[in-house]
């Protein structure tokens, strides 16, 4: 079978391709995503391809346009909603967490939201502080939603036709730092389930459990520590909401030891989640408390040096994963 | 309808036909004593919760849902038991609702304020003011994709939403988008306690349709026959042209916003004043007038309504709990292992 | 009646150490009362003359009712006694003022601040000596009974982890942690916080060897034996086996005396009311250092019986439940001879002490390497000193010493064992 190298961004757009030409329902709304060919670029050819009916430019009224995709979504459509950055979905707060993730529960189960809303998250550009939130952590709080990050090429390709099979709102977090991320991609490469983690790497001697833009930052990390004769082995959440419980113990019961990494700030945040599933359901398998590698409690700053300072970066996460092996090796 | 129609003249019981009348006074007065039920099954904490009573309302619902199809979508207000019965919803299904039994049109899940009925279209009691109408416009995205043409989304809010960011931006995006959705603001003259006057820039509401593009008329929403001929102009329109259309209602809610509060934002005298408009007796008188209604007729009219009332309430009443072990069901959808 | 403990409801009085007309002083132990836990003393934090006694022997009280009326010096002989301690805060029209309830504590080392009754803490070794472990070294400490704060933590900030534990597990079995036993306590003491048993556990323990070295005519035999075969038969033998299926030298010594004690009758039993009572079986009393102190000895029944697979398994059962706290009083009194090893101290040798009314005791030091002259040849040897202490009253040396020749052929013969 042959393979193409392919970015982040390519197999996002593929894989919308893929959406809007398999399932008349599917359509694509947000802001500039027709015209001006997505923000990131990820919806650039739709347009010309789909027509200005299912590739819909919206106004800069994230409640409306959101709102608009929940109520399509109950009547059975499969609409895409892209909302420029996570830190402008908080106008839609209200229809994603009182409607999209709701309505079902409200209905008594009569009404499904078969909504995906997909987001760019995260830091790293110097775009300061309004532009740079990773706010998936917030939304992984919610019940009725299905949050995930695909921190992978393959899983830029396979996770929308999945979230779009899903009968309820999914919401797909693509981080900044990863479009221009290339990798080998199979032909062939489709859908990809969503109800596991994915072991990334193995090791014996500590579990790294991250995701999204963090992903790539803790491979190298663990690249850094192998040097150092640590073998860390390399969790992707992949799905925020349902936590994959079983597969993030697994591997903590048998290396023992647990760091997380998250975007995220660490106060109330997912990596606080995390660590605490795995000390509630494995404590005595702990050889070290759980450790966490999250962004600094600030917002984040333009200047380039405080902004690297502020984010977890392979750096602290080798460190952090050598304090917790301790006196070893 | 012409953009910013002015309030039309409402016709009489002759021209809207006797039967269609009558019809109609049954209507309110299932939803009023009903209400009147749910008041007094509160007091008697039968009912729990919030409890928003539309007493004083009812030809909001009565005159618009009679020109609404079976494929029609309707999204409604906290403020809805009128509008679920009125678009079909069993009041046994309703009354079931309040009482959190499972035989309810929601299950128990959602209460007074979020029925939903799927075999009528009604999407529902939303209680985020203004969260309605971004949703009506996506039922309407919808059939205009799928595409369903002649469908219309009915869309109830009061004037409280007018003064929400999400008012404006759902009509910019029906209007834009010329989306089939009738926006039927009821305008009851306060948000809670806060009076339209003190809260509104302009409150002429019909002006922020205006502003959009958005052809819109106001209508006595105090007499049903008004409304009824005015609903129906407008569903018609929305239906034919697919596009939005913006009506405001003025109308008056007889008691407290909720169950109970002191009313201190309005004088008693007022309610009185708009008391001698309820849409209720005034049609009774007019159908009297014409000697097509008489104490025979309201008397078997109230006994039909109060068995309606009783049979709900024994229904709900021995409704079942749904079992503590179901709690975690519909956060998410059920589906069967593959 | 003093709450010692959180947990304390009642407590029952075993004994008054005062009487009516007595004149006690501050700190003075004035009762004995039972808790749930132990017997505890119970001092009285006033000074005066004792009016009268409430509670009577074997009564059963709850925390804070009166135990008994103490009149302070000042106050004058009580002429009209409330009838019930209820009415003891009487009108001051009658003149007399009441007596006070005696409010104890129990004994502390220094009774001068008259101080609440300290609370019990729970925690085997005090806060401050906390030790600092890994969940998962604290679960492996436990299932191999090895007392973490013996260990040398090499994890994050000193603490122990998984790694240091294995590691003492692979060097230090288990057993060689039994530390001699020379008297044991009861088992609700046992399970009971060790700081707070650890008194009475030491006055246990000081009663029971008194009574040894002052009745037991001693007398002591020691033999050094060659472990080498035993140790590389043992070593084959483990090779193949998961390390929670593997045996340790400590259960060859236990089986070796085991066995060796049936030939032995005399020396496995009971010495009461003046005569010597065979025991029923071979139950060997193994000793476990308790965290935080004290020592129990409980026993291996029928140890002559078990496979060395059987007795192993039994060590570590028996230790585990030990530091936890959860022998069955069955175990106390059923050793018919106890063995005691020091050998993980360093210990070359050990002169025990008879547990009465066990009459006779073995020792083994470390297993250490030695020369080892053999027909003509020096040659170096792993060698354990085995040390027999016997009451003479019941067996004489030439008995003790072929119990000895026995369990040294045993030793040399381990896959007879």
């Amino acid at each position: 079978m042959s393979a193409r190298r392919q970015s982040y961004r390519e197999a996002l757009r593929e894989a919308l391709r893929e959406a809007l030409a398999r399932d008349e329902r599917v359509f694509l709304m947000g802001e500039d995503v027709g015209r001006y060919g997505g923000t990131y670029a990820v919806s650039k050819g739709l347009l010309e391809e789909f027509g200005p009916e299912r590739i819909r430019d919206t106004p800069l009224s994230e409640s409306a346009f959101v709102g608009a995709g929940v109520g399509a979504a109950l009547a059975d459509m499969r609409p895409i909603v892209e909302i420029m950055t996570v830190n402008f979905s908080l106008l839609a707060l209200d229809q994603i967490l009182n409607g999209a993730a709701t309505l079902l529960h409200m209905s008594g189960g009569q009404f499904h939201v078969p909504l995906v809303i997909r987001m760019a998250t995260g830091a790293g550009r110097q775009l300061a502080a309004q532009h740079s939130h990773s706010l998936e952590g917030w939304y992984a709080h919610i019940p009725g939603l299905r949050v995930i990050a695909p921190a992978t090429v393959a899983d830029a390709r396979g996770m929308l036709w999945t979230a779009l099979e899903d009968p309820d709102p999914v919401l797909l977090f693509e981080h900044t730092g990863l479009f221009a991320v290339e990798d080998e991609l199979p032909d062939d490469a489709g859908a990809v389930d969503l109800d596991r983690a994915a072991l990334r790497r193995t090791g014996r001697d500590l579990t790294i459990v991250c995701y999204g833009g963090c992903l790539p930052k803790s491979l190298a990390a663990a690249e850094a520590l192998a040097a150092q004769g640590v073998e860390a082995e390399v969790v992707d959440l992949r799905t925020l909401r349902p936590l994959d419980d079983e597969t993030i113990l697994e591997s903590v019961a048998r290396t023992h030891r647990a760091l997380v990494v998250d975007e995220g700030w660490r106060s109330g945040s997912l990596s606080a989640e995390v660590a605490a599933r795995i000390q509630e359901r494995i404590f005595f398998e702990l050889d070290a408390p759980v450790a966490r590698v999250c962004s600094a409690e600030v917002p984040i700053p333009y200047a380039r040096h405080l902004e690297l300072a502020a984010l977890p970066q392979p750096e602290s996460i080798a460190a952090a994963g050598l304090a917790l092996v301790g006196a070893r090796g | 309808m012409p953009e910013r129609a002015a309030v039309p003249a409402a016709p009489d019981v002759r021209q809207v036909g006797r039967e269609t009348c009558l019809a109609l006074l049954t209507d309110m007065l299932r939803v009023r004593r009903l209400e009147e039920r749910c008041a007094q099954l509160y007091g008697e904490q039968k009912i729990r919760g919030f409890l928003h009573l539309a007493i004083g309302e009812e030809a909001v619902a009565a005159g618009v849902m009679p020109h609404l199809r079976a494929d029609d979508n309707v999204v409604a207000t906290y403020r809805e038991h009128g509008h679920a019965l009125l678009r079909g919803v069993s009041m046994n299904a309703i009354m079931a609702e309040m009482y959190g039994r499972v035989e309810g049109c929601s299950r128990g899940r959602g209460g007074s304020m979020h029925l939903f009925d799927r075999a009528t279209r009604f999407y529902g009691g939303n209680a985020i003011v203004g969260g309605g109408l971004a949703l009506a416009a996506g039922l309407a995205l919808a059939d205009r994709l799928a595409p369903r043409p002649g469908v219309v989304t009915a869309c109830f809010f009061g004037e409280g939403a007018v003064a929400e960011g999400a008012f404006h931006e759902a009509m910019n995006l029906a209007a834009l988008w010329q989306l089939p959705v009738l926006f039927v603001c009821e305008n009851n003259l306060y948000a809670m306690g806060t009076a339209l006057s003190r809260s509104q820039s302009r409150i002429d509401l019909t002006a922020k349709a205006a502003a959009y593009g958005m052809p819109s008329a106001n209508v006595n929403g105090m007499n049903v026959l008004a409304v009824h001929d005015a609903a129906g102009q407008a569903v018609a329109q929305v239906r034919e042209r697919s596009q939005p259309l913006f009506l405001e209602l003025h109308t008056y809610r007889f008691r407290a916003h909720s169950m109970f509060d002191p009313e201190l934002y309005r004088e008693r005298a007022e309610v009185e004043e708009w008391k001698k408009q309820d849409p209720i007796p005034r049609l009774a008188a007019e159908l009297r007038a014409r000697g097509a209604f008489d104490d025979a007729a309201e008397a078997r009219l109230e006994a039909d309504v109060a068995q309606e009332i009783a049979d709900a309430v024994a229904f709900a009443e021995v409704g079942t709990l749904e079992p503590v072990e179901d709690l975690l069901r519909f956060v998410t959808s059920e589906r069967t292992p593959r | 009646m003093p709450s010692l403990g959180a947990d304390m409801d009642s407590g029952t009085l075993l004994e008054w150490r005062v009487a009516p007309g007595d004149r006690v002083t501050r700190g003075q132990i004035v009762a004995l009362v039972d808790t749930d836990k132990a017997e505890i003393e119970i001092e009285c934090w006033q000074a005066g003359v004792v009016e009268r006694l409430i509670a009577e022997v074997g009564q059963k009280l709850p925390v804070g009712a009166p135990l008994a009326w103490l009149r302070e010096e000042s106050e004058a002989v009580s002429t009209a006694k409330p009838a019930t301690p209820a009415l003891a805060v009487a009108p001051a029209a009658t003149g007399v003022r009441p007596v006070r309830p005696v409010f104890a504590s129990p004994r502390a080392p220094d009774a001068r601040p008259p101080a609440p009754p300290p609370s019990r803490p729970r925690v085997a070794v005090g806060e401050s000596r906390r030790v600092h472990a890994s969940p998962l070294a604290r679960r492996l400490a436990k299932e191999r009974g090895l007392d973490l704060a013996s260990l040398a933590g090499s994890g994050p900030g000193g603490a122990v982890i998984a790694a240091d534990v294995q590691r003492a597990a692979a060097a230090e079995p288990p057993a060689e942690r039994v530390l001699a036993v020379a008297a044991s306590v009861a088992p609700t003491e046992a399970a009971a916080a060790p700081r707070d048993r650890r008194e009475g556990m030491r006055r246990a323990i000081a009663a029971s060897m008194a009574k040894s070295k002052r009745e037991i005519p001693h007398y002591y035999l020691e033999t050094s034996i060659d472990c080498g075969h035993a140790l590389e038969w043992l070593r084959a033998r483990n090779e193949s086996r998961p390390v929670s299926e593997r045996v340790l030298p400590v259960a060859l010594l236990l089986a070796a005396t085991a066995k060796a004690l049936r030939r032995a009758p005399e020396l496995n039993g009971f010495f009461l009311d003046g005569a010597f009572r065979p025991g029923s079986g071979v139950h060997l009393g193994v000793a476990v250092s308790l965290r935080g102190g004290g020592l129990v000895a409980p026993a291996l029944r029928d140890a002559d019986l078990r496979s060395l697979d059987e007795l192993m398994a039994g060590l570590r059962e028996l230790t585990q439940r030990a530091r936890e706290g959860r022998l069955r009083s069955s175990e106390f009194s059923d050793a018919t001879l106890t063995v005691t090893s020091l050998g993980d101290l360093g210990v070359d040798r050990v002169f025990p002490v008879i547990y009465p009314p066990q009459v006779a005791i073995v020792g083994f030091g470390r297993i250490a390497e030695a020369p080892w002259a053999e027909r003509g040849m020096l040659a170096v040897r792993p060698v354990v000193r085995c040390t027999l202490a016997a009451d003479h009253r019941v067996s004489d040396g030439m008995r003790g010493a072929r119990f000895l020749a026995e369990l040294a052929r045993l030793l040399a013969r381990p896959e007879e064992l």
